[in-house]
């Protein structure tokens, strides 16, 4: 299992136009991927999931995936996060 | 012949088009057993889906710009994998695909507004999904804006933003709407695109689709299958109206030589090369509440400049009026007042919110000052909602004390308009804001559709008002500006021009029918007007009487 544990970076939280980014990322790796924020946890893929965790600017949030090889794609999905997508 | 319907027309066009009715929101599913079986009810559902999701990212590729983006996110929505699986669960326990789908989207819908703030704002794009994937499954029209091959007069019942958006101008004859006023949504799309339209009409959604129908914003009548000489009558006065529209060209004047500077209202620096385009001599109104929303926090000086510099680089040696942020009951900004008023049009808004958040206005007139500083436009500040002349006092020292050379106040609310001659004691000049000077005037809140109707600033009580501020005007030699959708009405434009208003701000699409009707008349005759408008006892008598005196 791997997982990843970062600090969401965008100034609005992970709503709308940045969720959509962040799940599109999630769906094109093609791994299951959990994303939890506190005790909710939902499927990374799902833009309505992300968006009901109402994920603000410096929330921590959790990544967590069961497939094998997750590692490289938890990195990249964590560093997704950790950048300021509203300026992408 | 047939019937005539009549309503509120914006502005004096006239078309000739058939009917294409607004499709009216689905009503719920039943929640009926399903008679397929499951996996049947499944396959439905996740044919619908694509179909839905295909459709939508169609229309966003189509739409471009913004809309893309907001129509992206609802294909994703419409392919959520939480969502099919919530889809499929449903439909296991029984349930049709149509009432499992509505449900599922239902349930997200309401978490989003129990979320509250900007997450419940995006509610709407998922009811919108909803009803497209349920139409899909029923094999119904999808509601929102038809989309057809030919041109067509677009019926409804009023236009929303998200509608609009999408509208292809291009084949839009004409609006006629049954709900709504001069300053819904929908007039103000027709005025700022120059579409034809006739807004609060009753009996507008008995209209059948393909009817033959004339629209006559002038008088605002809806003629139903017109005979012959009607139908040629009307496209004769189009044809004539598109004449006069490119042949008036240059400065704004009266028939007499009378300037009269016609502006344009901005939003953002990027319609500014449109305005020139379209002959502004400078910008009446720019908004920057652009800068604010969507934000947490209040902009930099430095970021707010950059945008400053952009649109004042677009007006060399013009005058460019700008607005100080105007937050205000329809656009409520977090950081300025985050309480929950009752009502909040007469709430903490305008120089007052501004007031209680000083280093937020400061930064504003700071960064506008430098931008000032840095480009060849002739910059006036104005501070929007002003109610007493201590607050004028009080907006136009800090803005000079500041570096801004010409400082004023928008009339927005009654009692400036009474004391406007000791306002502009004070203040460089006055703007006046007609949809919120009639709100405040008439008791009428202008975003509610229930009293739509009293939202009419040909309103004689409304136009008094105006004429104290173009007194005071003339007293105190200062420019009296109008900055609100009624500069944009071409007759009324005259009307307000004799009542004492020096300049005329509108949307940029306006500028064209306001400049030739102008030039039809002098300010003798414009004079004339305002006394009969002001002697009506309503709205509409005084339309009536300066129409019918207008007309030759």
């Amino acid at each position: 299992m791997a997982e990843r544990t970062v600090e969401m970076a965008s100034a609005h939280g992970l709503h709308a136009r940045p969720a959509s980014l962040f799940t599109q990322a999630v769906a094109k790796a093609g791994l299951p991927v959990q994303l939890s924020k506190g005790d909710k946890s939902v499927n990374a893929a799902s833009i309505l999931g992300v968006i009901s965790l109402g994920i603000e600017q410096g929330d921590t949030v959790t990544l967590v995936s069961e497939a094998d090889g997750a590692d490289a794609v938890l990195d990249e999905l964590a560093q997704l996060l950790a950048t300021d997508l509203d300026a992408a | 012949m047939g019937d005539v319907l009549h309503g509120t027309g914006i502005g004096r066009g006239i078309a000739v088009g058939t009917v294409l009715r607004m499709p009216e929101p689905l009503p719920e599913p039943a929640d009926d057993t399903s008679a397929l079986t499951p996996d049947a009810e499944k396959e439905r559902a996740r044919a619908s889906l694509a179909a839905a999701a295909a459709i939508i990212r169609l229309r966003g590729e189509r739409a471009g710009g913004s809309a893309k983006e907001v129509l992206e996110a609802q294909a994703f929505m419409a392919e959520d994998p939480t969502l099919i699986d919530d889809v499929g669960v449903r439909i296991d326990s029984g349930k049709t695909a149509e009432r499992a789908v509505y449900e599922a989207f239902a349930a997200f819908r309401d978490l989003l507004v129990s979320m509250g703030g900007y997450m419940g704002e995006r509610a709407t794009d998922l009811d919108d999904v909803s009803q497209r994937v349920v139409a899909h499954l029923r094999g119904v029209a999808a509601p929102g804006v038809p989309d057809p091959e030919h041109p067509f007069v677009l019926v409804a019942r009023d236009l929303a933003p998200a509608d609009t958006a999408l509208l292809d101008l291009s084949k839009v004859l004409a609006l006629v709407t049954s709900d709504g006023g001069p300053t819904s949504h929908t007039a103000i799309l027709a005025r700022e695109k120059s579409i034809v339209a006739v807004v609060g009409v009753t009996g507008a959604l008995e209209l059948a689709d393909s009817t033959e129908i004339v629209v006559d914003a002038a008088t605002g009548d809806v003629t139903v299958a017109p005979d012959e000489a009607t139908r040629a009558a009307a496209l004769a006065r189009a044809a004539e109206l598109k004449a006069a529209r490119s042949a008036a060209t240059g400065p704004g004047a009266l028939a007499d030589g009378t300037p009269v500077p016609l502006l344009a209202n901005l939003g953002s620096a990027d319609g500014a090369a449109d305005a020139v385009e379209k002959g502004a001599e400078g910008v009446g109104l720019f908004r920057t509440e652009f800068l604010f929303l969507d934000s947490a926090t209040a902009p930099t000086v430095e970021e707010q400049k950059a945008q400053y510099v952009r649109l004042l680089q677009a007006f060399p040696g013009k005058k460019v009026v700008v607005r100080a942020l105007d937050a205000g009951a329809d656009k409520p900004l977090s950081f300025l007042n985050d309480a929950a008023e009752e009502n909040p049009a007469l709430g903490l808004r305008g120089l007052r919110a501004l007031r209680a958040n000083e280093p937020i206005l400061r930064d504003q007139l700071r960064a506008l000052a430098e931008a000032d500083a840095e480009t060849d436009a002739d910059v006036w500040v104005m501070a929007p909602m002003v109610s007493t002349v201590e607050e004028t006092r009080y907006f136009t020292a800090l803005a000079r004390q500041l570096g801004l050379k010409t400082a004023g106040v928008m009339v927005e609310v009654p009692s400036s308009a009474l004391l406007a001659d000791r306002i502009l004691a004070d203040a460089d000049f006055a703007s006046i804001g007609t949809n919120d000077l009639t709100q405040y005037t008439l008791a009428a809140d202008r975003l509610l559709g229930s009293v739509a109707s009293f939202q009419d600033p040909w309103h004689p009580a409304v136009l008094k008002l105006v004429g104290e501020v173009g007194k005071a005007g003339r007293t105190t030699g200062k420019p009296v500006g109008i900055c609100g959708e009624a500069a944009a009405d071409p007759l009324l434009a005259v009307v307000l021009v004799g009542l004492g208003a020096t300049t005329l701000s509108m949307s940029p699409s306006a500028l064209a029918d306001v400049r030739a009707e102008l030039a039809r008349f002098t300010l003798d005759e414009a004079r004339r007007f305002a006394d009969l408008a002001l002697s009506a006892n309503s709205a509409v008598e005084a339309r009536a009487a300066v129409t019918s005196a207008a007309t030759p």
